[in-house]
């Protein structure tokens, strides 16, 4: 390509998006080079959007129709064994009125079209239907552009945004990260399961478009550090299930049996009975944490979003990490260009202001989180499985002393953990995210 | 009742390119590999026994995750993305 751009943007995901949005606004000239047929064709995530950060790029989202499946109001947490389960939910009005769209889940394939196309109207080119395949540098080192699988298909550029997201062999390929090890990723799979608006009011107790999330731990990762989530779309549900990727090679499980037995759990059964499989899809979930976030930014380039591995496992964030961090690079980028100085120095704003904001600010919290469940797989089979085992002889009536039923309760826990031990994993537990 | 994985894939829209975009580096690794975990924790069954443990590759259901890029416990597959426009469209993400 002959033409020449002050940024190009790798990847129209949540952070390509929001930094082309940005920088487009600002009238730097942008180009945005995503491999899908469309924007959002290779993009997939749980399925909870931010409105927050989503209206720090476009305050009127909602006038421009963002595509909306259901505005959360209740959010659930379930505890479940193989055949039961614990349910803790916290629903409120206000996420239904002044709050709304605090979390709303979307599509990704049609969210990410749309986001693109509000920047294509702010005027950044948006360029489908290619994959970036090399960086190009000149004689110093520096990134000054960027090379395509299209024929012709270098572009330069002032400074590259590198937005492609977790899995991004450019960046492994170009050493701006380590290729990532299989305990630094969970795999998940995902399948949209569609079923009558109506009957998703009922199941869930919604209505008015309003919806729920569910986040799942238990013994459905069989003993694998991982999670399943169940979110409720207009007219169908988002169900994932993932795991450490080291721990699917070490137990030799396959993801999409995991994904069928999860199907027919007690608990999730009756909630997608009679639904009818629309896609399947698989993704990786950045699991590194703050101790693998690469070097953000240098002469002529900046990182982004999941491919600077910025993403909160524990409060299932990532999207919106993804949109303040492409919203500060582009910010930092502006500056940029009124000096007309792309060198690392002059990006090194970007590493301020990431700092400054809740974004580094919980990737820090949350460092160890990740490595607690890894070294700690209890949460994941024996935990639920006596919490389920205690609720079960307590609830069932039978004559015996509440007294004998305790001790009962305590015999059993102490054949799988001493007391000590299970103290030892809450307080690693409370360490891991206070 | 369960659904098998090859019903799964049918459901996704996929641009297959006639040319592979993963890559055996050298089939005999494969064979004498112990616990091939390609088989077990591709989503996609992308990598099936053959006749004498050899492994082969069924890059049409790719679902493009990049496991096996970083879990071949022999490195011994070349990855990279398909063409542009190829491979898997999500339909809604």
């Amino acid at each position: 390509m002959k033409e020449t751009f002050d940024v190009v943007v790798v990847g129209a995901g949540p952070a390509g998006i929001a930094a082309a949005c940005t920088l487009a606004d600002a009238g730097v000239k942008t180009i945005v080079i995503d491999r899908g047929e469309y924007a959002g064709a290779k993009n997939v995530s749980g399925g909870v959007l931010y409105g927050h950060d989503l209206a720090q790029i476009l305050p009127d989202y909602q006038e421009r129709k963002c595509p909306v499946e259901r505005n959360i109001v209740e959010t659930r947490l379930w505890l479940l064994s193989r055949e039961a389960g614990y349910s803790l939910g916290y629903r409120d009005k206000i996420f239904g009125e002044e709050r709304k769209y605090n979390g709303f889940t979307v599509g990704r394939a049609r969210f990410d079209r749309w986001f693109a196309e509000q920047a294509r109207q702010k005027g950044a080119l948006i360029v489908h239907s290619t994959v970036v395949t090399d960086l190009l540098r000149d004689e110093q080192g520096r990134i000054v552009g960027v090379a395509t699988d299209r024929p012709d298909g270098e572009v330069r550029a002032k400074v590259v945004l590198l937005a492609d997201g977790v899995n991004s062999p450019l960046a492994a390929k170009t050493s701006f990260r380590v290729e990532m090890k299989p305990e630094e990723v969970a795999l998940a799979v995902k399948e949209i399961i569609e079923l009558p608006a109506e009957t998703i009011d009922q199941r869930f107790g919604v209505s008015d478009g309003n919806g729920i999330t569910t986040e799942i731990i238990g013994e459905i990762t069989e003993g694998m550090d991982g999670i399943a989530v169940i979110y409720t779309n207009r007219e169908s549900l988002s169900i994932s299930v993932g795991a450490n990727l080291a721990d699917f090679i070490e137990r030799q499980i396959k993801p999409y049996e995991l994904m069928e037995k999860f199907k027919e759990h007690p608990m999730v059964a009756p909630l997608i009975a009679d639904g009818k499989s629309l896609e399947y899809t698989a993704h990786w979930l950045v699991e590194g944490g703050y101790n693998t976030i690469p070097r953000l930014y240098g002469d002529g380039y900046l990182i982004t979003g999941d491919s600077a591995m910025l993403f909160n496992a524990l409060h299932r964030e990532g999207n919106n990490l993804a949109m303040a961090s492409g919203k500060m690079a582009a910010e930092t980028i502006i500056d940029a260009v009124k000096k007309n100085d792309f060198s690392g120095d002059a990006l090194a704003g970007y590493g301020r202001r990431l700092s400054d904001s809740y974004v580094m600010k919980d990737m820090k919290k949350y460092r160890n989180f990740g490595s607690f469940r890894y070294h700690n797989k209890e949460i994941f089979g024996p935990l639920p499985r006596l919490a389920s085992a205690a609720a079960r002889e307590m609830l069932t009536v039978n004559g015996v002393p509440k007294k004998q039923k305790q001790k009962i309760i305590m015999a059993e826990i102490r054949k799988e953990m001493s007391l000590r031990q299970m103290a030892r994993l809450l307080w690693r537990g409370w360490r891991a995210v206070k | 009742m369960s659904m098998k994985i090859e019903d799964k894939l049918f459901l996704d829209r996929f641009k297959v390119d006639e040319e592979s975009h993963l890559r055996i580096i050298d089939g005999n690794k494969c064979v004498r590999c112990k616990d091939k975990p390609c088989l077990n924790f591709c989503p996609a069954y992308v990598y099936r026994l053959e006749d004498e443990d050899r492994v082969s590759i069924h890059h049409e259901g790719c679902l493009e995750c990049g496991s096996c890029r970083i879990a071949c416990t022999e490195m011994n597959i070349e990855w990279r993305f398909p063409r542009g426009g190829y491979g898997i469209s999500h339909k809604f993400g």
